[in-house]
């Protein structure tokens, strides 16, 4: 493979960071907050530019022939170190492939849609401390990380942009800081996604020491690990206790698995996520719904060649993502807060998105990322959208009838609950059709108990979606007479990109329409994004369906889709006064749903408080305040003086000759040491 | 010719006398002429040593640097002399033992 150099990569992720800094030293070292003109432009300026850099790499890259789709941007040497098998060595360059086009166009397109959102929406926002500025240099520093991390061209520099989202993430979570509980929620989510980050760490350490092992020189780069990587394909791994030796792939794989489980809300790790919601709603949709959380799919669809060796690792991928997508996708169905619905779809949606990964669907991973991007987005600011027309009320019991009202906001977000439901023609039929493709044909154990995970998930997402529109839009509007007679449109900054959004969500699928229907319409290779970025992954056991099989599969999708869509129908705008009495009736399940599940008490009982306790009781009291400061610190500093005060202050006599005499034996002793 | 050995013996014997003066003799002058002998038996042993390699090479380091310590030597003296008068005059002793105030 030819390596294409290119200078441009460099500037789309550097674009927003120089924003950001410019923001950064006017609110450091000025004091003072920007206009507010000056700061729309550098913020949403950069991340145009930044977009429109994209799509002119997006198109080299497209020009050059099929297999050798590359192009690399290396700035200098960054870490080297060690010298023959130990070298250790990364480049900070940026590389572009088919993979990462797709992601800095949804991270750079989505993005700037959210910026340009976030003008209108925090515009009602005023506060004392320069929140605007604030808030922009983040969302700019953001888009920056994002970038690094998927135009990063090895896994240390993706490690960086992995931290630095997380950063951004609490940050922007904890932006309101004056409230404490939003602070606790930013904290939350960071040291939740610090535990992910631990087995990325892991990951790579054992990843690198394998190749030292196996004698490969290895740089930690991609295309580097993926070329020597039958060197340590056969490896294997003592458990330091107990049982039979691991594949190294396997544990590598897992360990990698434990990062994205972190990063992308998987199941046991996915608590922060909700909770992150007490962040600005254009932080919602841009960090913790398109972009941020999908890093963890990003990471194992660029990993891929070594998930598609190990069995093991990527059964575990599979069946993670179809269990929280069941069980996320089970919470949300009795959440009353509408960002909270919300975010429980996201991780469903993303358990999605692993249980294509781990069957091997890599592309239907990345497509329904990609879409999921765009009606996600558009759910969450269209929601924001309903927040600021509620004067900020998020609690979907007190809503109802806002489609008379706000009917812009309406139309585009039941676009977007159509496209999560899955109903053709809309983007989220072709990506979730893809996804039950791939499960269904998979290799790994189980895989039809899969594919029904994934149908019955897809049912529940339609009812819940529903549930969430009729509920906000339809029937009786249930807030007080004085908020209601104020319900009113939000800026045509808020309603613009919605339209977008709604736009990207109704056609996105589009790119990625499955060769069945595109033989019917007379399309030659209408699976584009499967033929873009096939090259790049492991090729699979081709799925040999036949044609009224792949019908009958998206006949069975629709199906659920509209069985959800029949019982929240049902439930809400036809016998509305049923719900609350099944709630009743199943009183237990209810409440088991509604405390989600008590997993937060459960965590809390079994790891936090205990944490906690032995923090303060052992670590703080005893080896902190007893050991380290007591013994350590201030005992060195007493023992020293009691010394002075005793004996040694006596040999500071005053007479020279004193001096010189000890100077002398002090030479002495030195040279004796020296010459014996 | 003398051997090397002789030399830096004598410097040895030399460098010790003036130490153990420096040491044991409480009158300034005689500290600050023990102190010249110190430097002038390594002023003995820079010499011996440059004589010896002189003769596989021809440089001259050893020479200038005696040159060098004689110049710091003199300087030496000139400060140390200036202190020893006014310690004398504030004192009216040449003692050390009169002047060790700096203690604990």
């Amino acid at each position: 493979m030819v390596n294409q150099q290119t200078e441009l990569l460099r500037w789309i992720p550097l674009l927003p960071l120089i924003a950001a800094a410019v923001h950064g030293v006017m609110i450091g070292l000025m004091r003072r907050s920007a206009p507010r003109w000056v700061v729309i432009a550098l913020s949403c300026g950069s991340v145009l530019l930044s977009f429109a850099l994209s799509c002119v790499a997006f198109v080299e890259l497209t020009a050059l022939p099929a297999e050798s789709r590359f192009l690399v941007d290396t700035l200098y040497t960054w870490i080297g170190a060690g010298i023959g098998e130990t070298r250790l060595a990364a480049d900070l360059a940026f590389r572009l492939d088919p993979l990462s086009a797709v992601m800095i166009l949804v991270v750079t397109g989505v993005g700037s849609l959210i910026h340009l959102y976030s003008i209108g929406y925090m515009d009602d926002d005023h506060r004392e401390d320069k929140g605007f500025q604030r808030f922009f240099c983040f969302l700019n520093l953001f888009t920056f990380s994002m970038l690094m991390l998927v135009l990063g061209d090895n896994l240390a520099l993706m490690f960086v942009g992995w931290e630095g989202v997380g950063l951004c993430s609490y940050l922007l979570i904890g932006f309101w800081y004056s409230d404490r509980f939003n602070a606790y929620c930013g904290s939350k989510a960071f040291i939740v996604n610090r535990i992910g980050d631990f087995g990325f760490l892991i990951g790579i350490f054992l990843l690198f020491r394998a190749f030292v092992e196996a004698g490969v020189p290895a740089t930690l780069s991609f295309s580097e690990i993926e070329r020597s990587f039958d060197a340590i394909r056969e490896l294997t791994l003592a458990a330091p206790f107990w049982g039979p030796e691991w594949r190294l792939v396997n544990v590598v794989g897992l360990c990698f698995f434990v990062g994205a489980c972190g990063k992308s809300a998987q199941i046991p790790l996915y608590v922060w996520l909700p909770d992150a919601m007490a962040g600005p709603t254009p932080v919602s949709a841009l960090i913790h719904a398109a972009t941020m959380v999908t890093a963890g799919v990003y990471m194992v669809c660029r990993l891929s060649f070594l998930y598609a060796d190990a069995e093991l690792a990527s059964a575990v991928v599979a069946w993670t993502g179809a269990l929280t997508a069941l069980f996320a996708a089970s919470i949300a169905i009795t959440q009353t807060d509408i960002k909270k619905v919300l975010a429980y779809s996201t991780v469903s949606q993303l358990g999605y998105m692993f249980l294509a990964a781990g069957c091997g669907g890599y592309t239907g991973a990345m497509f329904h990322l990609v879409t999921h991007a765009f009606f996600k987005a558009l759910l969450f600011l269209g929601a924001g959208s309903v927040i600021l027309a509620m004067h900020h009320e998020q609690d979907i019991e007190k809503m109802g009838g806002l489609w008379r009202r706000i009917r812009q906001t309406g139309v585009v977000f039941l676009v977007g609950v159509i496209a999560i439901a899955g109903v053709p023609p809309f983007s989220g039929f072709f990506s979730k059709d893809e996804i039950l493709v791939a499960a269904f044909t998979a290799h790994v154990p189980g895989h039809l108990w899969l594919y029904g995970i994934g149908l019955a998930t897809a049912a529940i997402t339609s009812f819940y979606m529903f549930r969430l529109f009729f509920k906000t839009f339809l029937g009786e509007c249930r807030a007080p007479a004085h908020v209601r007679d104020r319900v009113h449109e939000p800026s045509n900054w808020v309603v613009k990109p919605l339209w977008a959004l709604a736009l990207l969500s109704l056609i996105g699928g589009m790119i990625g329409i499955p060769q069945v229907y595109g033989d019917s319409l007379h399309v030659e290779s209408s699976h584009s994004l499967n033929n873009f970025l096939s090259p790049l992954f492991p090729a699979g056991a081709a799925h040999h369906l036949s044609h009224s099989t792949e019908v009958q599969m998206a006949l069975a999708a629709v199906g659920m889709a509209a069985l959800g869509w029949l019982v929240a129908w049902f439930l809400y705008l036809r016998r509305p006064e049923l719900p609350a009495r099944m709630a009743h009736s199943l009183g237990g399940l209810y409440r088991m749903l509604l405390n989600k599940y008590w997993i937060d008490e459960v965590y809390d009982a079994l790891i936090v408080r205990p944490l906690v306790r032995f923090s303060d009781v052992m670590l703080f009291r005893v080896v902190d305040a007893g050991a380290i400061d007591g013994i350590a610190v201030n005992g060195t500093a007493r023992g020293i003086r009691a010394l002075a005060d005793h004996g040694l202050k006596y040999l500071q006599s005053g007479l020279a000759q004193g001096y010189v005499f000890l100077m002398i034996v002090g030479t002495v002793a030195i040279l004796g040491y020296l010459l014996r | 010719m003398v051997p090397l050995d002789h030399v830096i013996g004598l410097s040895a014997i030399l460098f010790t006398i003036g130490t153990i003066g420096v040491v044991t003799r409480r009158n300034v002058i005689v500290i600050l002429m023990s102190i010249e002998l110190m430097l002038n038996a390594v002023n003995l042993a820079f010499v011996g040593f440059n004589r010896m390699s002189a003769s596989a090479g021809g440089q001259v380091d050893g020479h200038i640097f005696v040159l060098m310590v004689i110049t710091v030597a003199a300087a030496e003296v000139a400060v140390g002399l200036g202190i020893v008068i006014s310690m004398f005059r504030n004192r009216d002793s040449i003692n050390v033992e009169d002047v060790s105030l700096l203690k604990w």
